[in-house]
C-alpha cells in the first residue's frame, strides 16, 4: 500500500463497507474536530462510539464513552484514531488484541505511524494515514463541493437531496486514477532537493 | 476498476457541475437568492461553526458559484478555490490571510497596472509593504526576501508585453524562503499554463478575462494548491493559530490540504464582504465550457497578427512570445507550447502621435480597457491602464509611450489584418 496516495476506490471501499466506528480521542468540545468529525459520521448513518477515558460516564451525541477499545464489548469493524502521531502505537496495539479483529485502522489528518501501520497491515487489516473519513466522505459523494473543494470526481446522474442519517452515494467517475494528488505534490515538494 | 484520466475539455464542461437533484435540470441552475433555509437551530450551528458542509448566504458561498468553484480548481489542479467579485477582490483576499501590518510581499515589476496600483498605494494602508522584483532578473526575487517577507507574487504571462515568466526558477526562491508563490494566471488560463504544476501555491485569476472569456462579467478566483505546509511555523497566524472568530479553530488543522481556500473564504470573504453574484458566476461557467476551443483560436490569431505586424514598414517592434525571435520564445516553448496567449504589445515608429492614431482609425478593434473577450480590442497603456506610473515605471513595466496593446479576438484573422492595414497605411 502506498501511504503517500491512496486510489478512490481503497477510500471508497473502505467508507462502503464499514457500519460501525470507534472513534479514539473523541472530544465533547463542540469546537474540536473529533467532535464535528464525529458528528457528521453519525449523521451519515455510522454507529459511531466515542473512546476517551477522560470522559466515561458521559455522553457524545447520545453515545456513552468508553475508556478503551476492550470497554467496545462487541465487534467494531474501523478504529478512527484522533491522537497525533506519537500515540499511534499503543491504539494499534490494542486494536489487535480485539476479537474479533477491526477492518480498519484509519489515522486522522496529520497523523501518520508507518510502523504501526505495518503492524496493522500484517495482521490484514486496512490502513489509511493522513485523511479525514468526513473530507473523504464528503469528497467522493460531492458534497463537499459546496465549500469550493475539488471533489475529483465527476457525475452525469442526478444527484440525491442529503437527509439526516442518509448514507451518501460514493460511487463517481474519480479523475486522475483517484490517488489525491495534491498530496502527492505537497509530498514530493517536502523531499530535499 | 481502474480510472480513466479525463482530459481538459471534459473537465471544461463537466467539472463540479451534475444534475440538479431536485428539478433533473442539466445546466447549472442560477441559485439567485441571498439565504439558505437551516433544518433546525443545530443544523444552524454547526454550519456557522463550519462542523458541516452545507449553504448558509451567497456572500459566503452559493451553489452556482460553487461550480464554478470546483470547476476552476480542477482545470488548474488544485485542492479547492474561491470565487470573489473581481480579480483585484482576489488579491486583497489572498494578501489579507497571508500579511499582517508591517509585513512583507515581493511582486514582480511587470504586472497588470491595476495590481501595481493596488499593492502601491492601497495596500500600503493596510501595512501591507510590497517590494518589487525584475522577472528577468531572477536574483532579484532572492535579493528582496527578508525576514518579513510572506508570499511572492508573480504573472505566468505578464501584462501588458506577454512575456513569460519562469514560473519554476522563481518557485525555488519562494521554497527556499519557506513561503508560497503566488501566480496571477489570467493572460494564460489553465489551458496554456498550469502554474501549480510549476510549483506555484496560490494561483488567482481575473475570471473577468479568458475564462469568462465573453466580456460580459466581472469576477476573480483564488485556487488552492494544497501544497504548503502553513503548520510549519508561525508566520501564517489566519491559517495555524486558533481563530477567535470560530471559537478556536484551527484553520490548518481542520482543513488539511484545502485549509487556504477555506481561510480565504471564512475569514476573508465573510468579513470583507467582495462576493461574485450567481448570475455572473453562471455567464463565467457557461464561457469556461469553450475556453479550450476559444484558446485556440485566439493564439492562432494572434500569432498571424504578430507576424504581420512585424513585417510592417510602420512598425518599430513587436513583442509577442510566440514569434521565433521574441526574446521570451525560450520560455514560451517551455511553458505555453499550445501558444503563447492573445495579449501582446507592439510599437510604431512614428511614436506616441502613431499610436493614437492608428486607435482611433480602426474599425473592428475596440478601444478599451479590458482584455481576453471574443472581439479584439486595442488600448494605448501608456494613456490609460498605466497612465498613473511614472514614466521610467511606465518604461519598466512595459508601457513605453509609443506602445499599442492589442487582445486579439476570435474573428477571422483575415479580417483583424485588414483592419489593421487599413489603419496603419491611412
Amino acid at each position: 500500500m502506498n501511504h503517500d496516495a491512496y486510489d478512490d476506490d481503497y477510500i471508497r471501499g473502505i467508507l462502503n463497507g464499514v457500519k460501525s466506528i470507534a472513534m479514539v480521542g473523541a472530544s465533547p468540545v463542540n469546537v474540536r474536530p473529533s467532535y464535528f468529525a464525529f458528528k457528521y459520521l453519525a449523521q451519515r448513518g455510522y454507529d459511531m462510539i466515542p473512546v476517551n477515558p477522560g470522559h466515561v460516564g458521559k455522553l457524545l451525541l447520545g453515545k456513552p464513552f468508553v475508556a478503551a477499545l476492550s470497554d467496545i464489548g462487541g465487534p467494531v469493524d474501523m478504529i478512527d484514531i484522533f491522537r497525533n502521531s506519537s500515540h499511534i502505537i499503543p491504539v494499534v496495539e490494542e486494536a489487535l488484541k480485539l476479537t474479533p479483529l477491526p477492518k480498519v485502522i484509519w489515522m486522522q489528518l496529520g497523523a501518520r505511524d508507518d510502523a504501526a501501520a505495518g503492524k496493522a497491515e500484517a495482521a490484514g487489516l486496512k490502513v489509511v494515514m493522513n485523511r479525514c473519513p468526513k473530507i473523504e466522505y464528503g469528497r467522493l459523494s460531492s458534497e463537499i463541493s459546496w465549500m469550493g473543494v475539488n471533489s475529483r470526481t465527476l457525475s452525469s446522474k442526478r444527484a440525491p437531496i442529503p437527509t439526516q442519517g442518509m448514507r451518501l452515494s460514493l460511487n463517481r467517475s474519480s479523475l486522475g486514477g483517484g490517488e489525491t494528488a495534491a498530496s502527492n505534490r505537497a509530498a514530493k515538494k517536502s523531499e530535499p532537493t | 476498476m481502474t480510472d480513466r484520466v479525463p482530459g481538459f475539455s471534459t473537465l471544461a464542461v463537466h467539472a463540479g457541475a451534475q444534475p440538479d437533484p431536485t428539478t433533473g435540470a442539466r445546466a447549472t441552475p442560477i441559485y439567485q437568492t441571498t439565504s439558505f433555509v437551516f433544518n433546525d437551530a443545530d443544523h444552524a450551528a454547526s454550519l456557522f461553526g463550519l462542523q458541516a458542509f452545507g449553504n448558509i448566504y451567497t456572500r459566503i458561498g452559493n451553489p452556482t458559484t460553487a461550480v464554478l468553484e470546483e470547476r476552476v480548481a480542477a482545470l488548474e489542479g488544485g485542492t479547492a478555490a474561491l470565487a470573489v467579485a473581481s480579480g483585484h477582490a482576489a488579491q486583497v483576499v489572498v494578501l489579507q490571510q497571508l500579511l499582517m501590518p508591517g509585513d512583507e510581499f515581493i511582486a514582480a515589476r511587470k504586472l497588470y497596472g491595476g495590481s501595481i496600483n493596488q499593492f502601491t498605494h492601497a495596500f500600503k494602508s493596510f501595512g501591507w509593504n510590497v517590494a518589487w522584483a525584475d522577472p528577468d532578473d531572477i536574483g532579484s526575487f532572492e535579493r528582496a526576501v527578508t525576514p518579513k517577507t510572506r508570499a511572492i507574487f508573480i504573472e505566468s504571462i505578464a501584462n501588458p508585453a506577454g512575456s513569460i515568466t519562469d514560473i519554476e526558477a522563481i518557485a525555488e526562491v519562494a521554497r527556499k524562503a519557506g513561503v508560497p508563490l503566488i501566480v496571477d494566471n489570467t493572460l494564460a488560463t489553465p489551458y496554456l499554463i498550469r502554474p501549480i504544476d510549476h510549483g506555484a501555491d496560490i494561483v488567482v485569476h481575473s475570471l473577468t478575462k479568458f475564462l469568462g472569456g465573453h466580456g460580459n462579467s466581472i469576477g476573480g478566483i483564488i485556487v488552492d494548491a494544497g501544497t504548503f505546509d502553513w503548520s510549519k511555523d508561525s508566520k501564517y497566524p489566519m491559517l495555524c493559530e486558533p481563530r477567535p472568530e470560530y471559537h478556536g479553530i484551527r484553520i490548518q488543522e481542520t482543513f488539511g490540504n484545502f485549509a487556504f481556500a477555506i481561510a480565504c473564504r471564512v475569514l476573508g470573504l465573510r468579513d470583507l464582504g467582495p462576493a461574485i453574484s450567481p448570475f455572473n458566476a453562471f455567464l463565467i461557467l457557461t464561457g469556461i465550457e469553450t475556453l479550450p476551443l476559444r484558446m485556440q483560436k485566439h493564439c492562432e490569431n494572434a500569432k498571424a497578427v504578430a507576424e504581420f505586424l512585424s513585417g510592417h514598414r510602420a512598425v518599430a517592434a513587436v513583442n509577442y512570445a510566440g514569434l521565433a525571435d521574441d526574446k521570451y520564445n525560450k520560455l514560451a516553448r517551455k511553458y505555453a507550447p499550445k501558444g503563447a496567449g492573445a495579449v501582446f504589445t507592439f510599437g510604431l515608429k512614428g511614436g506616441y502621435d502613431a499610436g493614437v492614431s492608428l486607435v482611433s482609425k480602426l474599425k473592428l478593434f475596440s478601444h478599451l480597457a479590458n482584455v481576453g473577450d471574443t472581439r479584439s480590442l486595442v488600448i494605448h497603456p501608456a494613456s490609460t491602464t498605466h497612465s498613473q506610473l511614472d514614466d521610467a515605471a511606465k518604461v519598466k513595466s512595459g508601457a513605453a509611450p509609443e506602445v499599442v496593446r492589442l487582445s486579439i479576438g476570435i474573428e477571422d484573422k483575415e479580417d483583424l489584418i485588414a483592419d489593421l492595414d487599413q489603419a496603419l497605411s491611412a
